[in-house]
């Protein structure tokens, strides 16, 4: 276990979506984790387990219907839940965490050149800046990540799908962030560009110009090959933590079992192992269910599982899981299984 | 399985084109092919190579612009609207979206007792009707009693997807085409799906064409594995052959360009080594 300065910390965050029946929707509750510099996380679950409310959360700009329950983000030493939304936006978004939206394909409005754009970003966080040094920055920043700088004169709808992607992101990093979100960048592509899009991210990160990176997918594979750890989410809690290595070949918590197990990769041994399909249907996160959320489901479960709320453990070496039985009884158990 | 596979589909020179003049696009381009029967076939290509347009023409959407397909051994005829009625007895197809498959007018009985109806079962007595509901339905493990009286969109993408699996069980078409049936649902749902058309396979002998942009999924499930480029067919033949020894050029970059577990990309594994060592 290495330590690197702590560039993101989140403690017991907690969100809420009001709808327009005035009911909650707990869509993030009591995540906590830690990032380090030069470090990426994976976050991977189900959909509608609140990846992406996660995200959202994290920039500490909260508009209707997502609302803030409790909790801190620490970025870089500063607590952004306790600034005003104004402050978040001017002070923090851009510089300290960015965001690359899952449609990229209509992030970019049709009526204006990318160099705009890059305008635009630059002078939100210093309106002082002369036309030149942005543009002298947007020209060496394509460079460095292999854009053609032809791109900057031209419109969203000359380039293609995979170009589009890059293009966003090259605007959203501009400012070298701290910590970059990205949420499910390559969903929409095919996997040729999406192999363009992640090698530009890793790029980014080689070269120090984005610190620490968020990556949210639910392609497990394409996480292996992103992040240097993976976080698995369920009904929005954090159900289990640990790194690549670790929870791919070596899950723990069931959930995570069974999502390694719907795995499938185009490799040697694959066709012969059966899936494995987790039955039922996650809970309704309107009212989340006493005791452990992932009990309906779950083929360990025992009776104590619906009446006592499971806390997160710690397992060590920066592993954890939410689950009432111990590492050594989970382990013990899979072992009775094989 | 027997050597003597009876041929089910084939075409010979199956193209194609849309618009023309300067718009002309070739969609699909000369296209050769054998389906047997009992196999399940992967058509795999990226966006855009026309594997829907494909699958779209086989199943008598849109006109061929040339070429021949041959139906259970004779040309297909389906010039009449009787007679594409009678051809879609033998060929059914799955969609992607299975919130956009249903009507939203009918209830789960109708959908189901129409595949009974069409089937020629019309003048069936009630209870052999139910009988057969409650067959289809726990096929793929729904309960037929919690559906009666229930809309199509009370349930999830997955059940749905299932749903449409028990109205192909009641159909019982000799062809299915199954164009991307997991891509909109969850990992975790995508093996039960995978899981009952495996089983329709086996327990119903239904020849399975199943189109997918991902190669995971087509070496987990296939016996034969059709690669298209750009409106070609460039590789095919076994899930093996093809996915574990790839010839055409084209293949060998798809692959490479999959993320992989045991076998990760370049960059990614620099960094996994550079990140346990520090």
């Amino acid at each position: 276990m290495h330590m690197g300065k702590i560039m993101l910390e989140v403690n017991d965050l907690s969100t809420k979506y009001i709808t327009r029946f005035k009911e909650d929707v707990y869509a993030v509750s009591d995540v906590s984790f830690t990032l380090e510099e030069g470090r990426s996380v994976g976050i991977a679950g189900e959909s509608g387990c609140g990846k992406s409310t996660l995200a959202l959360s994290l920039m500490g700009y909260y508009f209707p219907p997502l609302h803030y329950i409790k909790g801190d983000i620490i970025i870089d030493g500063q607590n952004i839940t306790k600034m005003k939304p104004d402050d978040v936006r001017k002070n923090v978004l851009g510089t300290e965490i960015a965001y690359i939206p899952q449609a990229a394909m209509n992030a970019l409005n049709p009526t204006r050149k990318v160099i705009r754009f890059i305008e635009d970003v630059v002078r939100a966080h210093d309106p002082k800046a002369t036309k030149k040094d942005i543009h002298d920055l947007a020209r060496q920043r394509f460079e460095v990540l292999n854009l053609p700088e032809s791109t900057l004169n031209k419109h969203a709808v000359e380039l293609s799908g995979g170009m589009k992607q890059r293009t966003v992101i090259a605007v959203s990093t501009i400012l070298s962030p701290k910590v970059l979100i990205a949420d499910e960048p390559s969903s929409a592509l095919d996997v040729t560009s999406q192999k363009a899009v992640i090698k530009m991210l890793n790029d980014l990160m080689d070269m120090g110009l984005v610190k620490s990176m968020i990556f949210i997918t639910h392609e497990l594979p394409l996480l292996y090959n992103v992040t240097d750890d993976i976080i698995v989410m369920y009904a929005a809690q954090v159900v289990e933590k640990g790194n690549a290595n670790q929870m791919v070949f070596d899950p723990l918590h069931p959930y995570s079992k069974g999502l390694m197990g719907s795995m499938l990769v185009p490799e040697e041994g694959t066709r012969e192992t059966k899936l494995a399909a987790i039955p039922g249907t996650p809970p309704n996160l309107k009212k989340p269910p006493e005791g452990c959320r992932f009990a309906e489901r779950c083929k360990y479960v025992m009776p104590q599982c619906k009446v006592y709320s499971v806390g997160y453990t710690e397992y060590g070496d920066g592993r954890g899981g939410r689950c009432l039985l111990s590492e050594t009884e989970l382990r013990d158990l899979y072992a009775i299984e094989n | 399985m027997s050597d003597t596979k009876q041929l089910c589909l084939s075409g010979k020179g199956v193209t194609k084109v849309f618009g023309h003049g300067k718009t002309k696009t070739v969609a699909v381009d000369n296209v050769d092919f054998e389906f047997y029967s009992g196999d399940l076939i992967s058509i795999v290509g990226e966006s855009g190579s026309g594997k829907t347009t494909l699958i779209k023409m086989l199943l008598g959407l849109t006109s061929v612009t040339d070429g021949e397909i041959h139906f259970m051994g004779q040309p297909r005829d389906i010039k009449t609207r009787h007679k594409k009625k009678e051809y879609w007895k033998g060929i059914q197809a799955i969609f992607q979206d299975p919130y956009s498959s249903y009507n939203i007018f009918s209830k789960i009985d109708t959908v189901l007792l129409d595949c009974i109806h069409m089937r020629g079962g019309r003048r069936l007595p009630k209870e052999t009707k139910t009988e057969m509901m409650r067959e289809a339905c726990s096929f793929v493990n729904l309960k037929f009693d919690e559906m009666t009286n229930k809309y199509p969109f009370e349930l999830s993408g997955g059940q749905m997807q299932r749903l449409m699996i028990a109205r192909i069980f009641l159909l019982k078409p000799k062809i299915l085409l199954a164009d991307e049936p997991t891509s909109m649902i969850d990992a975790c749902s995508r093996a039960t799906i995978l899981d009952f058309l495996l089983k329709l396979r086996d327990e119903v002998g239904m020849t399975i064409i199943f189109i997918t942009h991902d190669m995971g999924l087509a070496y987990y499930v296939s016996d034969t594995v059709f690669i298209m480029e750009k409106g070609k067919i460039v590789e095919h033949g076994s899930a093996n052959d093809v996915i574990l020894n790839p010839k055409a050029p084209y293949t060998v970059q798809l692959l490479n360009d999959i993320p992989k577990i045991h076998d990760p990309w370049e960059f990614s594994r620099n960094r996994r080594e550079v990140s346990d060592a520090g």
